[in-house]
């Protein structure tokens, strides 16, 4: 299996990844695996992706974005998308998705702020979640 | 059949023909008699548009349009039977007031037909015939009426939805949606892309939407609120509801819409207020208070 073509970068205990415009299947997973991969290697305890550029998503791309949460989760650590477009947003309203215990962040400026904060009950998977 | 209408025909366009003076004359005193319109048309004005359907219908007589439908498919007839009722409804002449000029045309027509035809038959024939296209003529003066009233009502309808949704920033961070009116999906589609647009521009951590004036709160309304808190959450900020009324309040309880997962407040004062805080928590410490020190 050839490594994903998105690089992942280790500032201290968080990863960073800036996703490009679109998730095409095959790169999505891909990602995951070197994602949950490099989790684990380096003990990152956040994981923090820009989606600034993506404009395009589908429902097979936001599960595996929920999927990735969930892995790294399990993998402790936390999961913040960055910087979603408001099109991407309405279409997973639309599509009925919430990305139920994903953290949300205007920038990935606002999610290293966030990370700095202890977290919130509602991205806990029993607390209340995003619907 | 065909021959005998074709006769009809040819005595309308003769008599209509020799006689347009005369038609145009007693059409110009009914309407100044009659009520419905007197006042609205100026006496000049009238002479004019008589003259013009005058001799349209000659046109459209004389014409090789063949006479089913003649209104509708004689081109300069048509328009200037929709003229005059796009012009009239403007000034505010009804509806029945407008058909009922047309028919008073028709009047006319048949009284001078009635004097200068002698042979009954053809007579008869002829004004048959004027009478199916003196309905079709009415019948369209109130079909444009009703497209003209249709189309104002479209147009309102889109600068309503224009206006109606400002997404103002209030504070640092801070947005409002105030909403006004009933909110249909139409409206709360273009509420929700409008809000998440400013979220994006603004970059803003905040939204408040404040629901004050909205009249009432059914399922429908309370799944778009749903979806747009949904979508703010996505793009990473976070929604106030504000402005629920008690008796909003008492619907939402009765109807069971579930809005725990949204910070609610009963005032957009209060809302600003949580939303101040909100915004603070996000900056780092240190910002937070060099700034404060700058306040005596």
């Amino acid at each position: 299996m050839s490594a994903s073509e998105i690089p992942i970068l280790r500032l201290g205990t968080v990863l960073l990844a800036g996703l490009g415009s679109e998730l095409d299947d095959k790169t999505a997973v891909l990602f995951a695996d070197e994602l949950s991969r490099q989790v684990a290697d380096t003990g990152a305890r956040a994981v923090v992706l820009d989606i600034t550029k993506l404009d395009v998503i589908d429902s097979f791309a936001a599960r595996i974005l929920v999927e990735i949460a969930t892995m790294a989760r399990l993998l402790g650590a936390r999961v913040v998308l960055a910087g979603m477009r408001y099109p991407v947003a309405i279409t997973l309203v639309e599509l009925g998705l919430g990305l139920p215990g994903v953290l949300t962040a205007l920038s990935v400026e606002h999610a290293l702020k966030k990370l700095s904060t202890p977290e919130s009950p509602r991205e806990r998977p029993g607390g209340s979640r995003v619907r | 059949m065909l021959g005998e209408r074709q006769r009809a025909r040819e005595e309308i366009a003769r008599v209509v023909g020799a006689h347009r003076e005369r038609i145009v004359a007693a059409w110009i005193v009914a309407q100044e008699g009659g009520a419905a319109t007197a006042g609205a048309v100026g006496g000049e004005e009238l002479r004019e548009d008589a003259e013009t359907l005058v001799s349209c219908l000659l046109e459209a007589l004389t014409s090789p349009v063949p006479v089913e439908g003649l209104v509708a498919r004689s081109a300069p007839l048509k328009s200037a039977v929709t003229g005059l009722s796009h012009r009239w409804a403007r000034i505010g002449v009804s509806a029945t007031a407008i058909a009922r000029a047309v028919f008073s045309l028709k009047d006319s027509c048949a009284a001078i037909l009635a004097e200068e035809t002698p042979d009954l038959e053809l007579r008869l024939d002829a004004t048959e015939l004027l009478c199916r296209i003196f309905d079709d003529a009415a019948l369209l003066t109130f079909q444009s009426y009703v497209d003209g009233r249709e189309e104002i009502i479209q147009r309102q309808n889109r600068q309503l939805l224009e206006i109606s949704t400002p997404v103002v920033r209030l504070w640092r961070g801070v947005l409002a949606v105030p909403l006004i009116g009933t909110l249909d999906s139409g409206r709360a589609q273009i509420v929700m892309e409008s809000l998440l647009k400013g979220i994006q521009e603004h970059e803003a951590a905040v939204a408040i939407i404040d629901i004050t004036g909205v009249p009432t709160v059914d399922t429908a309304v309370a799944q778009h609120l749903m979806q747009t808190v949904a979508a703010t959450r996505l793009m990473g900020a976070d929604c106030i509801l504000s402005g629920i009324r008690p008796q909003i309040a008492q619907m939402i309880a009765r109807l069971g819409i579930d809005l725990s997962e949204i910070i609610t407040r009963s005032s957009l004062a209060d809302a600003l207020t949580a939303a101040m805080r909100m915004v603070d928590d996000l900056r780092p410490a240190e910002e937070a208070r060099s700034e404060s020190a700058l306040i005596p």
